[in-house]
């Protein structure tokens, strides 16, 4: 007998992927540990417009106008601040989360770009060090290889007190990814299901992190910008405390950030989108009169040169980004179809970063899986995205009359939700309303 | 180039910041023994070493004291606030009162020897370092402790070697309670000989044999549903 | 997030130098708190009728001695002030409740720091050593105080913000950390009729154990019914008219140091502001275990699980 589908009604509260995973928690008794970042549909820069300029204001050339790209971080404190020419960096990924050859894909395409790359938990890498130019070391709650050697030879030091997967809550790297080299590195046994811590281990707060930026700045002699990182949530303090513990440059990351693995139910619904937070660390700064002293670098879900536009004009320094850089190596390309669908996903839907069996050798330490990315072609695919990126960042900050990005403001902007109009702080379009500053 | 026997530092007089670039850009001094005054419970003395320089700090030290220590004997004549000799390369770090909390945390190798009482979590994430206390150590001593050993000549608070991976605790007094995954394991001859020469190069004076060993039971190293209430 | 101090002279033989030695120990917490600074002092006790106050006008319009007639008129009431920068002590042959209840009409603008027979509460933003010396706090004298450093974490920087905060007659509370559950206690003692000054989650400690304890449970009770009721990070000070208790919460990842010898009983954040004590060479010092409360009144120590 056949059913009419018009007879059969999905319930809105238990549709077939709530019933899926109900019964897989059953079945496993383990809540879904995955990759990647939050999935669900967040209020973001999509829901912002630029004003171009028109007679009001006068526009630059294209191609003959120049528009400045250049930032530079850590000039608060560090002996030897950092300059970019883009501001748009790349996000820590660990060497374990990723393989090697990711890692120096990424390190070359930046150092060609002329920006900075990013450690992980777990530490750095002979080959990172030596395809970047520019690269930022983390001090991570588990000091994972940790070591004063690194310290010395990295470019700036970045102290990790969250991220925005997961802001509250440690590392996971699951066995399958504890290979021997990835198990030196950390000093764990091969194979076993890390857990890593959620706190440092040598301090909690700000009075006390405000000693550990201290201690850093001693072990390598004033010279490296510190940089705190912390995942979007309560950011108005987090961001204050960052800048008077006394960061150089604070690093806020969206819930929409990526993580190598996490429980899912951290990824999306702990942590504020990406959106708000560039705003309200901006007030923060502002409110301590270090906006543009202490730079801001925001990350989570920037896929365009329009997102980079956007959280600049908000006020953000520069950029970073993680999943976005992975997506250009081809993470979700539909190749290998048949390796995804041995992993339960498809090419699109992809997050099964945690398994170590990425199809495209981005998230593994297989060398089979490996060799499908080569670096040098990693390098050019990231390096043209990366291109791309700062010519439409350029486009819109011409058309706003900007001959320097930092210029941008937020009043070259209006939004077309109200939800974006309040989280950012701009008014929605055709009105003068900021939802919860001004009378509509 | 003429060697000095000694180098006497005051702090009330010079920055820790002067002293520890002089520390970390030895034109000379590098064979001398190194007096440091007036410490007053300042951070992050001494931090970044990689010379083999014999230092001796004359009172007490605030946070990270000898932190990231490669190479370098460091002797503390007083107490120590929180991270002294964190994340430790090589040398050692000697702390004639008692350490607050965290002392040790993530050493990767050489020794650090608490002559009193360590507080809370004691060789926390401990990456390979040997400690060695004289007197007591606080709560959570041993957490998350990956390798390495530690010895504890007194008694060590509630939650001993909790989340411990392949890390070896000693304990010569009373264990208030061990925390998840770790139990006590036999101690073998081998393991008292171990002991004993920890104890003699940390010139530390106990009988190796009143101690019991405390390491991990291994049944967290897997997410299983059995053990929920471990995570 | 800040650095606390505490303070209890054994010996009578010292209280000249109470005010001396806690400054020394406050301006030794400078790096941990730089945004404001506040200590409690107690002094000798009054003759039985009389009531201490510690008032504050954020203005520092207040003509102190126009207010202390005019109170002495209204109510019927000896009074005498003494003014210390933005801070005043009244002394009055009346009650606490007399005194807040008549401030409320006459000069609502001014805030009630502390009440009791002994103690002062003097706080005020700024480092800690021009904190203490607006106050004159190195020529204070008494058996025993307590005072706190502040960095700022959820609550705005000002006067009213800064610790210690009172708890009731005689009674003040410093705090190290941060409690995660205090909007929601804050609505439970206020339905119990607690009124809050501040946002400030110290302060929902500070009243929590001042409920307790005018539900007649002794101070050791009350401090570890908080073990069960206050969530998050904490080490915490507490002033009492006789002495002054410390406690940590189970975790205990916000710094503790103790010290004692025959002559006195310290706490502070860190092992620098008790260095320079008399007689610390020879003192036993430790770490307060997490979760233990430790309490010293009238040279009785209590020390219970």
């Amino acid at each position: 007998m056949t059913v009419d589908r018009r007879t059969v009604r999905e319930s809105a509260t238990f549709p077939p992927s709530v019933i899926a995973e109900i019964q897989r928690a059953a079945d496993q008794g383990i809540y879904d540990i995955r990759g990647f970042g939050g999935k669900r549909r967040l209020p973001n820069f999509d829901d912002l417009v630029f004003l171009g300029a028109s007679t009001s204001r006068y526009p630059l050339e294209g191609y003959r106008e120049r528009c400045d790209t250049s930032v530079t971080l850590g000039a608060r404190h560090a002996k030897k601040p950092i300059e970019l020419k883009i501001p748009i960096t790349i996000a820590g990924m660990s060497f374990g989360a990723l393989g090697a050859h990711a890692k120096e894909a990424i390190g070359r395409a930046a150092t060609e770009m002329g920006t900075s790359t990013t450690t992980g938990d777990g530490g750095m890498t002979e080959e990172e060090r030596n395809s970047s130019k520019t690269l930022v070391y983390q001090v991570l709650p588990s000091r994972y290889g940790m070591n004063p050697d690194d310290l010395r030879r990295c470019d700036a030091i970045e102290v990790v007190v969250g991220q925005g997967a997961k802001p509250g809550g440690g590392g996971m790297l699951l066995g399958q990814k504890i290979t021997e080299r990835v198990a030196e590195m950390r000093t764990l046994p091969v194979g076993i299901d890390q857990r890593s811590a959620c706190r440092h281990p040598d301090w909690t707060g700000p009075d006390d992190l405000a000693i550990k930026i201290r201690e850093l700045r001693e072990i390598t002699d004033w010279e490296k910008p510190i940089y705190v990182k912390v995942g979007a949530t309560r950011t108005r303090y987090d961001v204050a405390l960052a800048a008077k513990a006394g960061a150089d440059v604070i690093v806020v990351d969206g819930m929409q950030g990526g993580t190598a693995a996490t429980q899912d139910v951290f990824i999306e619904h702990v942590g504020i989108p990406t959106l708000p937070a560039v705003r309200l660390a901006v007030e923060s700064l502002k409110e301590l009169d270090l906006h543009r002293e202490v730079q801001l670098i925001v990350s989570g879900g920037i896929r365009t040169g329009a997102d980079v536009a956007k959280a600049l004009a908000l006020g953000a320094d520069a950029v970073a980004i993680g999943s976005a850089a992975m997506l250009a190596l081809g993470c979700n390309k539909p190749v290998h179809e048949e390796d995804y669908r041995a992993i339960g996903a498809e090419p699109g839907y992809c997050h099964h970063c945690h398994t170590g069996r990425c199809p495209v050798g981005i998230t593994t330490q297989d060398p089979d899986l490996e060799r499908r990315l080569p670096p040098e072609v990693g390098a050019r695919h990231l390096r043209n995205y990366l291109t791309v990126m700062v010519l439409e960042l350029q486009t819109l900050a011409r058309a706003c009359g900007k001959s320097h990005i930092h210029n941008l403001e937020p009043e070259d902007m209006v939004a077309l939700t109200i939800e974006a109009a309040a989280m950012a702080g701009v008014p929605l379009a055709g009105t003068d309303w900021i939802p919860g500053r001004t009378a509509f | 180039m003429t060697v000095q026997d000694s180098i006497t530092v005051d702090l009330a007089e010079v920055s820790v910041r002067d002293l520890n670039q002089r520390l970390h850009h030895l034109t000379d001094g590098g064979d001398a023994d190194w007096q440091i005054l007036n410490p007053r419970g300042q951070h992050a003395i001494a931090v970044g070493l990689m010379d083999p320089v014999q230092i001796t700090i004359d009172g007490p030290v605030g946070y990270y004291c000898g932190g990231m220590n490669q190479n370098a004997q460091i002797v503390v004549n007083g107490h120590s606030g929180w991270g002294v000799a964190e994340n430790i390369m090589s040398g050692v770090v000697r702390v004639r009162g008692n350490a607050s909390e965290s002392a040790a945390a993530t050493g990767r190798a050489g020794l650090v020897v608490i002559e009193g009482d360590a507080s809370s979590r004691c060789g926390v994430s401990m990456k390979g370092v040997d400690i060695v206390v004289g007197g007591s150590v606080g709560h959570m001593s041993g957490f998350l402790a990956q390798t390495g050993r530690m010895a504890v000549c007194g008694d060590a608070g509630a939650d001993l070697g909790s989340s411990i991976y392949e890390a070896v605790i000693y304990v010569r007094g009373d264990v208030e309670s061990l925390g998840a995954d770790c139990i006590e394991k036999e101690m073998t001859d081998a393991h008292i000989s171990e002991l004993a020469e920890l104890l003699t190069r940390a010139e530390v004076a106990a009988d190796p044999s009143e101690f019991r060993r405390y390491g991990s039971a291994r049944n967290l190293y897997h997410f299983k549903v059995d053990h929920a209430d471990a995570y | 997030m800040c650095g606390i101090v505490g303070l209890y002279l054994k010996n009578p033989n010292l209280y000249e130098k109470l005010g001396e030695h806690l400054q020394t120990m406050l301006v030794g917490m400078t790096e941990r708190g730089p945004d404001s600074a506040g200590f409690a002092v107690y002094g000798d006790q009054l003759s039985a009728g009389l009531v201490k106050l510690t008032l504050y006008d954020p203005a520092q319009a207040t003509n102190w001695d126009g207010l202390a007639h005019r109170l002495q008129d209204d109510l019927n009431a000896t009074a005498e002030v003494t003014a210390r920068a933005s801070h005043a002590v009244l002394i009055a042959d009346t009650t606490h409740d007399a005194v807040a209840n008549w401030l409320r009409t006459y000069a609502p603008a001014i805030r009630v720091m502390s009440h009791g027979d002994r103690i002062e509460i003097y706080k005020d933003m700024g480092l800690p050593v021009d904190v203490a010396n607006r106050f004159g706090l190195a020529a204070m004298v008494g058996s025993h105080g307590i005072g706190h450093t502040r960095m700022a974490t959820e609550s705005a920087v000002t006067t009213e913000h800064s610790h210690p905060f009172i708890a009731g007659a005689d009674l003040c509370l410093v705090h190290n950390g941060s409690l995660s559950n205090y909007n929601r206690l804050r609505a439970w003692l206020s339905r119990r009729g607690r009124i809050f000054a501040t946002d400030n989650d110290s302060e929902v400690a500070a009243q929590y154990f001042a409920f307790r304890l005018g539900q007649g449970l002794p101070l050791s009770e009350a401090l570890r019914a908080g073990l069960r009721d206050l969530d998050g990070f904490y080490t915490f000070a507490v002033g009492t008219r006789d002495g002054f208790a410390v406690l940590r919460d189970g975790i205990a990842c916000k710094p503790a140091v103790l010290a004692e010898n025959d002559d006195w009983v310290a706490m502070a954040s860190e092992f620098r502001s008790l260095s320079a004590l008399p007689g610390i060479d020879r003192a036993r010092v430790w770490e307060p275990a997490p979760a233990v409360v430790y309490s010293w009144e009238a040279e009785r120590m209590d020390r219970a699980a």
